[in-house]
């Protein structure tokens, strides 16, 4: 809808300032990087990148220049005459960046523009991405349902749920501090602990949880008896002989970097990742244990 | 309301775009006034008469007996041809897909049969089967000594039009055979079913709707055919030729109008039945590729009967094409097989042969760059982009397809003789070298649409909008992404309208005029008249330019021949006579020929209102 191609069924889409709902995609100064990239396989790597100047009539020799400028900055110099095909994908991405860059957009706008890349390929041109968008200092909108890919890149982001505007917030207030269920389950993984608000004093209070208490921040918008629902990153709690919650170890895995849990509170399945686990005790299946974490460690909705 | 705006905003942006909205609006005016246009007037002219709508005219000539046989003879034929060709095609594509041939030689012959009636004039045949079996036949006369062979009439049209249209169903079935997963068969043979049963109860239900289609496909391209019963039909009138001589030889234009209309009627019935039913079928049954080789049919009893049989009508297909060019090289053919240049001289010296290859070689090399960027435009349009009447543009380049030669010529003729709705608005446009080209254009651009709408499918939306998102115009975009991409496409495109254009006759030859000399009305003529080695001489001159085309980019039809009768030779016939008793109908008595027009007193004279088409073929020296 920013680029163009699709209209809003209602509402106003301002770009700097001036409403661009009638204009056209040609018009309108925005610049994006497909998820298929499209390349235009007719031309090489110089006359793809230098599309749009060419279209906005630049001499040949500031073409030129901005070309192999923006080709330096993505790493793809001295490539200028290879043919779209004879390029890998990272690669290949880095000429639609570059195309979308070399017209200095006031936006540039990715739609997914890693998803056909290969794992270990993503993580390396997200930071990336994030380095050249930083470097030319350009405004970008990014999208992307990978939401490591978001925290990576992004210094505000939007959680959308259906087409709908869910929280709008940086990289730490999503992650720490999410407004409902949707948005902590999207952006990483979330235990959800459902209880009755016991006790209040000002913001902290204490939550009623499988017959525990555990102590928590951020229930002044509660009053007391309320259900309340926290949420528990499954890396921020750790198993423990004593603790907050006492649980029955019904999963123990070793991956390597941490030993992954689940574990029965009540009727509750609460997945955890002790890190480092070697410096841990294990507990086995069967064990009975307790979940441990600190007040600052749960979120209540 | 939410969606109103977004429906707003689309539209308000297709018309902040100049280019995109002119060339829409260009391409409707196009459409309407040479396709649409002259097709409703042919309907006006059928149902309204002087006093206001009436039936009288259809009444009239529903009710007079050479038109009833003709529409009879019209559809026995198709019936006949479309089951035939289609029969053939199976097998020759059965053969060539299922069988392991094990021979260069037949997997060549089979390449030369697929493509031998794509170079040539769709007429070609017609001529070599005279030359062959007819009175002075080489088979028929020199070889068995029979002297009064008869090729004229039914038989010959049926085997003309069979042997030139089953190759089209040949390269349909083709690529469904080939479409169709070997394991599904293989599935069946590992069950326990025989070969013959595997076909009956797995390939043969899978290809059905194939099979309509390519019975409808040529049926249509039958009924349409115009040069062939011309040339070969004898007294076999089909509607096409009875059009053709209600308009040329009674002056009947009302008559010819609602004649066309029937014809038109049967056409476009055949189209929608072809186009909505069974193409969808066919998609369906069968989708995506064969996932892997096939085990091709090594047993002999198998192979040698079918081969042999495919490898016979093969040969004898290939055989009638090569007798053109020696028909152009024998003195005189029947009675002396000495070479000779001499045809292939008069045809430059006497026979205006280089005003006749110049006129149509410029026509159709105006035509083709036109035709194929009109078609891919349109096909750009039809598949990316989103904007009211686009069906519309979709529906009536495609309607094209359905409309046979000789009733969009009538249709011309109709609506532009007198300007548009009788108006005298683009009355020059009539018995220009223009109308031609505009003709050529619409006989092409169905062809060049379909071809260039399934090269637009295979691009990704995004490379487009990649373009314009960089700030680039429709135009542009057009011009520097969609082009480039789609160019063999297009290329082809460009040689199929060349071909076609060159080798066009049905719609041509009711439009022509003495200023413009077009070689396939020319063969037509002399063919007619039995001049065959003229005939042939033009013949073989026009294949060898189509042939070199096509060597050098894409796909079409065409033919020639020789003969006989002078003007003392043509007899009216009783009961030809036309409203006004003035012009007749009339056969020749002597030799291989068809009719001509002469006045009642048996000697040709020209009326003021006389169509200029047939100025010269009066003149002609006999």
């Amino acid at each position: 809808m920013i680029a163009g191609f699709e209209s809003p069924d209602e509402g106003q889409i301002y770009l700097g300032g001036e409403p661009i709902n009638d204009l056209t995609p040609n018009k309108r100064d925005t610049a994006m990087v497909f998820q298929s990239y499209a390349l235009l396989p007719h031309y090489n790597i110089f006359d793809n990148v230098a599309y749009g100047l060419k279209i906005r009539k630049l001499p040949a020799e500031e073409i030129r220049e901005k070309v192999t400028r923006i080709l330096g900055m993505v790493g793809l110099e001295g490539m200028e005459d290879r043919m779209t095909n004879q390029l890998s994908g990272g690669q290949q991405q880095r000429v639609a960046l570059a195309r979308a860059l070399v017209i200095e957009p006031s936006v540039l706008l990715f739609d997914e523009p890693l998803s056909n890349l290969d794992a270990k390929l993503r993580v390396e041109m997200r930071t990336e991405v994030r380095r050249i968008q930083q470097e030319a200092g350009i405004t970008a909108v990014y999208v992307t349902h990978d939401q490591s890919e978001a925290m990576a890149i992004a210094d505000r982001i939007i959680v959308m749920k259906r087409g709908v505007i869910d929280q709008v917030g940086d990289p730490h207030a999503v992650y720490y501090r999410p407004v409902d269920e949707f948005v902590a389950d999207f952006i990483g993984e979330s235990n959800f602990l459902r209880g009755k608000l016991a006790e209040k004093d000002g913001d902290a209070g204490i939550v009623a949880v499988e017959g525990h208490n555990v102590e928590v921040d951020g229930v002044r918008g509660h009053s007391v008896g309320d259900d309340v629902t926290l949420v528990l990153r499954p890396e921020a709690a750790t198993l423990a002989d004593e603790g907050v919650l006492h649980c029955k170890v019904k999963l123990s895995r070793f991956m390597g970097s941490y030993q992954n849990y689940q574990v029965m509170v009540g009727d509750t399945l609460v997945k955890i990742q002790d890190f480092n686990p070697k410096t841990h005790k294990i507990y086995e299946v069967g064990d009975e244990a307790f979940v441990s974490f600190t007040r600052g460690d749960v979120h209540a909705l | 309301m939410a969606r109103g705006q977004s429906a707003r905003l689309d539209q308000k942006k297709l018309l902040a775009d100049p280019i995109l909205v002119t060339t829409i609006i260009v391409l409707i005016v196009f459409l309407t006034l040479f396709i649409l246009y002259p097709l409703a007037i042919l309907l006006v002219d059928a149902v309204v008469g002087e006093s206001g709508p009436t039936l009288s005219v259809l009444q009239r000539v529903l009710a007079m007996p050479s038109f009833e046989t003709a529409i009879s003879n019209t559809l026995v034929l198709g019936l006949f041809v479309g089951i035939v060709a289609t029969l053939i095609g199976l097998l020759f594509a059965y053969v060539e897909v299922y069988v392991n041939l094990k021979s260069r030689f037949m997997s060549g012959l089979f390449k030369l049969v697929s493509m031998l009636p794509v170079v040539s004039p769709p007429f070609v045949l017609s001529l070599s089967v005279i030359l062959l079996f007819g009175k002075a036949g080489l088979i028929t006369r020199t070889l068995l000594g029979i002297y009064d062979n008869n090729v004229y009439g039914f038989w010959g049209i049926a085997l003309v039009q069979t042997l030139t249209f089953f190759p089209v169903c040949y390269m349909m079935f083709r690529g469904l055979l080939r479409n169709i997963d070997p394991s599904l068969e293989e599935a069946a043979r590992d069950m326990g079913a025989s070969r013959w049963k595997v076909f009956t109860s797995v390939t043969l239900p899978l290809i059905l709707p194939g099979m309509g289609n390519a019975f409808l496909v040529s049926f249509m391209e039958s009924i349409a055919d115009f040069a062939n019963p011309m040339i070969i039909g004898g007294s076999y009138d089909t509607l096409a030729t009875s059009i053709y001589l209600q308009i040329t030889g009674a002056y009947d234009k009302q008559g010819a109008s609602a004649m066309s209309c029937v014809l038109l009627g049967i056409t476009l019935i055949m189209f929608i039945v072809q186009k909505y039913v069974l193409e969808r079928k066919s998609t369906a049954t069968l989708t995506g590729k064969a996932a892997r080789g096939r085990m091709l049919i090594t047993d002999n009893s198998v192979r040698i009967p079918l081969s042999v049989l495919c490898g016979a009508v093969a040969i004898f297909v290939v055989a009638l094409y090569i007798c053109v060019p020696f028909g152009a090289l024998f003195k005189t053919w029947g009675y002396d097989y000495s070479l000779t240049p001499k045809w292939f001289i008069q045809v430059f010296t006497l026979h205006h042969g280089f005003e006749a290859f110049a006129d149509s070689f410029g026509l159709s090399l105006i035509a083709a760059p036109l035709t194929a960027l009109l078609s891919m435009v349109i096909a750009y349009l039809v598949v990316k982009r989103r904007f009211a009447g686009r069906g519309f543009i979709e529906f009536v380049s495609m309607l094209a397809m359905a409309v046979p030669g000789t009733v969009l010529g009538v249709g011309f003729i109709r609506g532009f003789s007198s300007g548009v709705f009788h108006t005298g608005f683009m009355q020059g446009l009539y018995g220009t070298a223009a109308i031609l080209v505009i003709v050529f254009i619409v006989r092409s651009l169905p062809t060049g649409t379909r071809s260039g709408i399934s090269a637009l499918r295979q691009i990704d939306k995004s490379i487009e909008e990649s373009a314009y998102d960089m700030g680039a115009n429709s135009f542009q975009v057009f011009m520097t992404v969609t082009l480039p991409l789609i160019k063999d496409s297009f290329l082809s495109g460009l040689v199929t309208a060349f071909v076609r254009s060159i080798t066009a006759i049905s719609a041509v030859i009711l439009l022509v005029t003495p200023q413009t000399l077009m070689i396939t009305v020319q063969i037509n003529e002399y063919a007619e008249k039995g001049a065959y080695g003229i005939a042939c001489a033009f013949a073989t001159i026009l294949i060898i330019i189509t042939y070199a085309r096509q060597e050098r980019g894409g796909v079409t039809h065409g033919q020639g021949e020789e003969g006989c009768a002078s003007r003392a030779h043509l007899q009216d016939l009783p009961g030809s006579q036309d409203q006004e008793g003035f012009l007749r109908r009339s056969r020749c008595q002597l030799g291989d020929c068809a009719w001509r027009v002469c006045d009642a007193a048996g000697a040709l004279r020209l009326r003021k209102d006389h169509h200029p088409a047939h100025d010269r073929w009066l003149r002609e020296p006999g």
